[in-house]
């Protein structure tokens, strides 16, 4: 009798001490993995400072163990204008109509640079961090998230060369320009979803490390980085937006310069860039069970 | 209120070739039907596992290595799935599978702690309250600023148990933590470990220190390859944990090559006062170390030696036989080296048996022929279990007097 009261009041002191009683916690079932195949969104925002402080740390590590630090995000789009305009005002001349060709290639750079490198950064995430994986529990996209938001400090740092270059070529500015904003987004998308593939595959397929950089190269050679895509007939351009980088580049470029939006390459772009990142979600889901066996 | 409920729970591993690690050899299973089929060993690190824990209630996990403990946090900290059965939880779950994860040795300490703290998720706010407390306890004040690869492994340590330690979820997992750290570190995880099991929280408790589970957990699983053996009391549970080494041969046999030797160790064995073969023993139990010998040619003042060394490869002592008393006709002998009860302290301890003649000949050195451990079964050392108290329990007597 005397012991039952006693628990009783332990529990109540208990419920007080934790604010909330044992019946109302939350439930937490582990089931045997391809029974629920969706995202749950709403705990991944429950997670967003794990997110935030993954994507500082990066940042923080990748410029602590660098020599000249903040540095390598101006050289490497400055450097890679440089070679190309040298290149391709010497040996062959894009059409790039009235804009000048550092300005031209520079935006081009600009998103194909945070492209690579985020996509790189997050094909490497579940890899490089194999003790979180197997140590602790937390939404999986978190990794590869983090590591592409790391790279737009590098984005905004490029954004702001790009202004200056802009302005010292005396580039006219127009409305069109609110839309640039936009392209930063879809190309934020563009980098999460194939970073995301890429970062699961990693786990399960170490050729990936190898693959990969062939595979961005000529991703970058068959996108309008440094060529603008008038350079191609009229029919193929269509064919060529499937790439959703093309509809991107296109459309940054047509926001900066304020040239015509070219509405049916943008579209054709984002439709396919859904459906990339659909198809991405749904095999990082299909994989991410096992990373902790697997790694 | 049951926090815990693990249903059938089963985890399978296969072993041996990973499913295919690289894409060559994928698409080497694709096309070639019967590369795919190559026999994979599976594991069953967990088998129909069936528990529920109540809430507040401290619960201990003892086996052996490979009894499937590891799998089972793993798959109640959410790190792995399982392949049948579910387990449900209510409430907050935090694990010190391993502390320090999501350390970054360029970052500072404070950096690390807010890190460490996401990682293991906690809110910031409730980071920022708990920091000073942290940080006291951690004793790292002043090297806060300081990337923490300058740190030494202690200070990292007491850094990453401190985070772990002020997270404050309503189920606890710890995996063995205590076993790093020196002395005064220890005690102070296992007071706050204490302090937790009072505040009410419920704490899952894996470890091989059997005097910490007896002393904090009040009722324990025994999981044996990967199946629940026992559920029930700890200090039942973990007598059984013990006897299972009973069950076990801690033995050696001679093979034929030996049996060449002028004299050589036939068989040897590890026993407990019943003379059955045992190869862990509470510290207040007695045993012996018996080996039967077999005789070719008996050369005089020949003597069997065992040195009995502890787990760092420290000498606890010898002991010799004479074997005077044997005459030319001997064949085989048996000899019995008694170890007395409330000698040895919790250890595990390695045997060496050797034959010789003193400056002349070695007939036989047999280095680590068997091994067996001794338990805490309650001493007050138990406390801090895994401290130095040197090997043996002191035979010293001490007097207090009151000087005028």
């Amino acid at each position: 009798m005397n012991r039952s009261i006693s628990t009783e009041n332990s529990d109540l002191a208990r419920r007080e001490l934790n604010g909330t009683g044992v019946a109302e916690r939350p439930i937490t079932v582990m089931r045997p993995p391809g029974t629920r195949l969706g995202i749950d969104w709403s705990e991944i925002w429950r997670y967003r400072e794990l997110l935030y402080f993954l994507a500082v740390r990066d940042i923080k590590v990748r410029y602590k163990q660098t020599a000249i630090g903040v540095a390598w995000a101006v050289l490497q789009p400055v450097v890679s204008t440089v070679i190309l305009s040298v290149l391709f005002s010497a040996f062959a001349r894009f059409d790039t109509r009235a804009v000048p060709y550092p300005v031209f290639a520079l935006a081009g750079l600009l998103i194909w640079l945070f492209c690579h490198s985020s996509i790189t950064m997050s094909s490497n995430s579940f890899i490089g961090n194999t003790n979180l994986v197997t140590k602790v529990y937390f939404p999986r996209l978190i990794m590869p998230a983090a590591a592409t938001l790391a790279c737009v400090l590098d984005l905004l740092i490029g954004a702001v060369i790009l202004a200056g270059v802009m302005l010292y070529y005396g580039t006219d500015l127009t409305w069109q320009l609110a839309a640039a904003p936009v392209f930063f987004l879809l190309a934020f998308i563009l980098a999460a979803a194939v970073g995301t593939l890429f970062s699961a595959l990693n786990v399960r397929y170490r050729d990936v490390q190898f693959a990969l950089p062939f595979i961005l190269q000529i991703w970058m050679l068959a996108s309008p980085v440094f060529y603008p895509t008038t350079l191609l007939p009229e029919k193929w351009r269509a064919i060529f937006a499937l790439n959703p980088l093309t509809g991107i580049l296109e459309g940054f470029r047509s926001s900066l310069f304020g040239t015509v939006f070219e509405w049916k390459l943008i579209a054709i772009s984002c439709v396919s860039l859904l459906f990339l990142t659909a198809v991405s979600l749904l095999i990082f889901r299909k994989m991410e069970d096992d990373f902790a066996d697997m790694i | 209120m049951n926090v815990i409920t693990v249903n059938s729970l089963s985890k399978r591993y296969f072993l041996g070739d990973k499913p295919a690690n690289s894409l060559r050899d994928t698409i080497a299973g694709m096309v070639n039907f019967s590369a795919s089929k190559r026999r994979r060993t599976e594991l069953w690190a967990l088998r129909d596992v069936d528990f529920t824990v109540r809430d507040g209630e401290t619960l201990g996990i003892i086996g052996r290595n490979g009894a499937g403990k590891s799998t089972l946090l793993k798959i109640l900290s959410r790190i792995t799935k399982p392949t049948h059965g579910t387990a449900e939880i209510r409430g907050r779950v935090g694990s010190l599978l391993e502390i320090g994860t999501g350390f970054h040795s360029e970052l500072t300490g404070r950096e690390n702690v807010y890190m460490n703290g996401a990682v293991l998720g906690m809110r910031r706010p409730e980071i920022k309250r708990k920091f000073d407390e942290i940080v006291a306890f951690s004793e790292v004040e002043k090297f806060l600023d300081t990337p923490v690869k300058h740190y030494s492994s202690g200070m990292y340590m007491r850094l990453a148990f401190a985070v772990a330690a002020h997270l404050e979820p309503e189920i606890l997992i710890v995996d063995e933590v205590l076993a790093v750290g020196d002395a005064e570190f220890q005690r102070k995880c296992l007071g706050k470990m204490g302090e937790v099991t009072k505040e009410g929280r419920t704490v899952i408790f894996v470890s091989h220190q059997m005097g910490s589970v007896a002393q904090l957990c009040q009722r324990s699983l025994l999981l044996d390859k990967g199946s629940l053996a026992m559920e029930g009391p700890s200090p039942a549970v973990i007598e059984r944990y013990i006897n299972y080494g009973k069950e076990k041969n801690a033995a050696y046999t001679a093979d034929a090559a030996a049996m060449e030797r002028e004299v050589y160790v036939r068989s040897a064995a590890v026993t407990d006062a019943g003379g059955r073969e045992c190869d862990a023993f509470r510290h207040d139990e007695a045993m012996s170390i018996k080996a039967e010998c077999g005789v070719n040619h008996l050369l005089r003042g020949t003597e069997l030696r065992m040195v009995i060394r502890d787990r760092r490869g420290i000498t606890v002592f010898t002991a010799d036989a004479e074997l005077g008393a044997l005459s030319d006709k001997t064949e085989t002998f048996a000899a019995e080296f008694g170890i007395p009860a409330n000698f040895l302290r919790p250890n595990s301890y390695s045997v060496t048996l050797a034959l010789f003649v003193p400056h002349q000949h070695i007939f036989e050195l047999l280095e680590d022929v068997a091994f067996f451990s001794v338990f805490d079964g309650g001493t007050k050392y138990a406390q801090s279990e895994g401290m130095d108290y040197g090997v043996v329990f002191s035979p010293c007597t001490t007097s207090v007097r009151p000087i005028d």
